[in-house]
């Protein structure tokens, strides 16, 4: 929930955030809403500073939940730009901050895709997929990382 | 404590590109 001081405190920290309102704005909740392919309440578009959109989150979540998905859009937009250490740095910490959240799954993936991109070593895929062996069983993700182990 | 969302998006989007800092972009029915 935005009132959540984890939310704001992230939200001020790593973006600079827009709203457009379905009612109180509604010429531009119609301009946008085309624009990005967003005609649904809530909808959060996370961009890079260039515009282009990495990561969307629909619906309402839960606080933690709703933290999880800032993040791991974050750490998406630096994945996106190959900034390899920064985003693994990123996707870990939801996996140690927020595991029992839906995005630690995807952020365990991620994480051990980001170094493998930095160095070409596939250890860390290894590594992963054994991770999922343990944790997040029934996630798509750990489908995803099978072939990995 | 609370998040300063601006409403006109082309200046955030114009703004965010100089910061070269991410946007958060959220559609909302959220009272006000």
């Amino acid at each position: 929930m935005w009132p959540d001081e984890r939310v704001v405190g992230f939200v001020n920290e790593n973006f600079v955030p827009a709203r457009v309102h379905v009612r109180d704005d509604a010429k531009a909740f119609k301009e946008y809403g085309e624009r990005y392919k967003a005609p649904w309440t809530p909808t959060i578009l996370l961009l890079d500073p260039d515009g282009v959109e990495h990561h969307r989150i629909e619906g309402f979540l839960p606080t933690d939940d709703l933290l999880a998905q800032l993040m791991l859009g974050r750490a998406r937009i630096a994945f996106d730009a190959g900034q390899w250490a920064e985003a693994e740095r990123r996707f870990r910490e939801i996996v140690d901050r927020l595991p029992n959240t839906d995005a630690a799954a995807e952020a365990l993936y991620w994480a051990g895709v980001a170094p493998y991109k930095a160095t070409g070593d596939p250890a860390s895929l290894k590594a992963t997929g054994q991770a999922f062996k343990q944790r997040y069983k029934d996630t798509p993700w750990a489908k995803k990382a099978s072939v990995w182990a | 404590m609370a998040i300063n969302f601006r409403h006109d998006v082309d200046a955030v989007l114009k703004d965010a590109k100089t910061q070269r800092k991410p946007v958060l972009l959220d559609f909302s029915a959220a009272p006000l």
